[in-house]
């Protein structure tokens, strides 16, 4: 731009004293200071150019999330699922019995990739190549609920072709029918089932009973030897269900009123820590008395622990599920369509349940596992009784501004 | 920083070869070609993304544009101050110990033990990496539950005495406090402080402990004014190797920690994959990078050695 532009319209004095201080003044461009001024601007256009684009893309065009859909000619789909989530044969780790009989019925081969650890360290693995509308090399992947709702919010997943999903339309269980963030289930089903409930190790409570969330944040006799969940959803709405709120429609100050109930608990060094999966083995030592637990772990810990008890509190408990989903741009839609129908025949599901130990969606699974896995049948942590289902309640849907508030304040009270 | 390229003399040169002389003087690029293009990637790049961040607002759905909103940084640092606090006083902390600890054994592994052992150890030093940084992490709640031999001991011995009225722990237990963070912390960088401290007291001549002798020098002495010198190179390497990874760590305070314990690394990890707040987890990076490199600045200027190993 030249200098006259830049004083077009000035009065002359002023024109003339700008004039003077650029050239012979202070402000006198020199080389130097041209050059410093042209790495400066041009940093700054670096910069400035690295804007991230917005995520959501044409959400609820089905089509425009689709790629060319290569099943018919390409007999295989890449399924991305948490560890130890699958029968698993105890020989032979790389035999899956329901993901080998799925291949037999339909010659789809499955390439089955245990990379999913974590909700959020998934989708900062996988958001790269959604938000820029790529294939992420995955058919379908397995997630929790409010993450399957930001996916599919997001307009980051497919919507299913319901004429391959008959079986499953038909028989998932009508609880797991509507959630409030894919209602009539368009994009998703679910894999498993969790539920949270309160566990504790009876040596190390000397034998005294534990019952309720109440009695984790104040009895006096757990000081210090309480966990709770870092998985936000979880914890809060266990705390919500003892102070007597819905978490399927609390208020924003419901929420903080749980939070600083949990609050109240860090500060007085009631509560020792907030915890992924890795409370089992303190739980299992006894440095943890009590916490609150994922039913699908206490199985397991249960065999291992016989002191390890567990307890639907009388309040209410947590559940939620983990769901199939086929995200953008995959390529054997198809194939990761009829993998999902395939687990909804209730003689596979128990199969599945029998061997992850996770609550199943699937109507008639538990007379088939009565016949397969009796002990399986008969435990309430993978087939819970009718009166134990009444309690189970889910945690809304949260707004993407609600969301990311929420999580600020989680996090602030976990300490991090 | 200037580079200066060895020029051949050009009387050297004879005349006939004087057309090949561009093509030898490019020589030096070339061999720094892969490593350029490494840091250019790996490094610049993304700095330079990281820093765009850092200045952006917006959210997810919504997405983040450069509004130049520098306030992110100070807004952080206020936020995580406390973080930062813990991070450099557990990583200073770690250092100390892993330099009281690493010493003596990189002393020993150097003069003391025969060619064969010296190996043997070294292997040993090295052997914990075969596993991964997580159950290492995690074999540390056995060593330290709460009833376990260790804690037991530590408090037959009224060690936890003292480290609570210094306020590493509380209670009588040692998992959840400061001090299983800073155990976890020193265990995990120990080999970072011993092999450079073993490569520069290895090539230190023994005949100069026989000289520092003939010249009526105690063994502390030769230690104090001959060893110790001569190895400070390997003691800064090593101090450094330690530090900066120590202070960016957050695997121990999440795994070994209670919600008191959260270093810095946490809240980033938090910010970034939680509250997809990209722009403060970018900001406190950077801080956190600000902060190490003046430390480290202000430390190399005090030691005073230019070279490293």
């Amino acid at each position: 731009m030249a200098f006259n532009e830049l004083t077009d319209g000035l009065p002359e004095p002023v024109r003339r004293a700008w004039e003077r201080s650029l050239t012979s003044g202070r402000a006198a461009i020199g080389r130097r200071t041209l050059l410093r001024a042209a790495a400066l601007t041009a940093g700054a256009g670096t910069l400035a150019a690295c804007g991230i684009p917005a995520a959501r893309t044409a959400n609820g065009d089905s089509t425009a999330n689709a790629a060319k859909d290569l099943s018919d000619s390409e007999k295989e789909v890449n399924f991305s699922n948490w560890p130890l989530y699958v029968d698993t044969d105890e020989k032979d780790k790389q035999k899956h019995g329901t993901l080998d009989a799925f291949t037999a019925a339909t010659g789809i081969k499955v390439r089955y990739n245990e990379d999913v650890n974590d909700n959020v360290e998934f989708f900062g693995k996988i958001k790269p190549q959604l938000a820029a509308g790529q294939d992420t090399g995955r058919d379908l992947m397995v997630l929790t609920d409010w993450m399957a709702a930001r996916l599919i919010r997001l307009g980051w997943v497919q919507k299913l072709n319901l004429a391959n999903v008959t079986t499953a339309i038909t028989n998932v269980e009508p609880r797991f029918r509507a959630p409030d963030w894919d209602p009539g289930r368009l994009y998703s089903y679910p894999w498993a089932g969790i539920q949270v409930v309160v566990a504790y190790n009876k040596k190390a409570t000397k034998g005294k009973e534990v019952t309720s969330v109440s009695q984790l944040l104040d009895d006096p006799d757990l000081k210090g030897r309480v966990t709770f969940l870092s998985e936000m959803r979880d914890s809060i709405g266990m705390v919500l269900l003892d102070m007597g709120k819905d978490p399927a429609k609390f208020t924003a100050d419901d929420y903080e009123a749980a939070v600083a109930r949990l609050q109240k608990g860090v500060d007085s060094k009631q509560i020792r820590r907030f915890t992924g999966n890795d409370y089992g083995q303190e739980l299992s030592s006894g440095d943890i008395a009590a916490c609150v637990a994922w039913g699908g772990d206490l199985i397991q810990l249960r065999v291992d622990n016989p002191d390890i008890e567990f307890v639907v509190p009388e309040k209410g408990y947590i559940a939620s599920t983990d769901n199939l989903l086929v995200p953008a741009k995959a390529q054997h839609k198809t194939n990761a369509e009829k993998l999902i129908d395939f687990y909804y025949q209730p003689k596979i599901a128990a199969q599945l349940v029998a061997g992850i130990g996770y609550v199943s969606a699937v109507t008639g699974m538990k007379d088939e596992l009565a016949t397969l896995a009796p002990d399986s049948a008969a435990n309430p942590l993978v087939v819970p009784t009718p009166e134990m289902a009444t309690k189970a309640h889910v945690f809304r849907t949260l707004t993407e501004s609600e969301e990311s508030d929420f999580e600020q304040k989680f996090s602030k009270l976990i300490g991090a | 920083m200037t580079t200066t390229t060895p020029a051949a003399p050009p009387q050297v040169i004879p005349l006939a070869k004087a057309a090949s002389k561009p093509k030898r003087k490019l020589t030096p690029y070339w061999l720094l070609l892969p490593g350029i293009a490494w840091l250019v990637v790996f490094f610049a790049v993304p700095m330079v993304y990281q820093a765009s961040t850092s200045l952006q607002t917006g959210s997810l759905e919504a997405g983040f544009k450069v509004t130049w909103h520098v306030s992110t940084y100070w807004d952080a640092l206020v936020e995580y101050k406390w973080h930062f606090v813990r991070s450099f006083s557990y990583a200073a902390i770690a250092t100390v110990l892993c330099l009281v600890i690493g010493y003596p054994l990189a002393y020993t592994i150097a003069f003391k033990a025969s060619k064969r052992w010296r190996n043997v150890i070294l292997i040993l030093v090295i052997a914990p990496f075969f596993t991964s940084f997580l159950i290492r992490t995690l074999a540390w709640k056995t060593i330290l539950s709460d009833g376990g031999p260790v804690v037991g001991a530590l408090n037959t011995l009224h060690v936890l005495d003292v480290t609570n009225a210094l306020g590493l722990t509380s209670g009588d237990r040692v998992l959840a406090t400061p001090l299983a963070v800073v155990c976890g912390l020193t265990y995990n960088f120990l080999p970072f402080m011993i092999l450079p401290l073993y490569t520069s007291l290895e090539r230190i001549d023994p005949r100069l402990h026989e000289a520092a002798g003939d010249l009526y020098a105690r063994p502390f002495t030769t230690f104090r004014k001959v060893t110790f010198p001569i190895s400070l190179p390997g003691v800064v390497a090593g101090t450094l190797l330690t530090f900066i990874p120590a202070s960016g760590d957050y695997i121990n305070a999440q795994l070994l920690g209670s919600p008191s314990e959260q270093m810095v690394g946490n809240g980033i990890q938090k910010q970034f994959l939680n509250v997809l707040d990209y722009p403060t987890a970018a900001a406190l990076s950077f801080i956190l990078m600000a902060l190490i490199l003046v430390m480290v600045t202000v430390y190399m200027r005090k030691a005073g050695t230019e070279e490293l190993v």
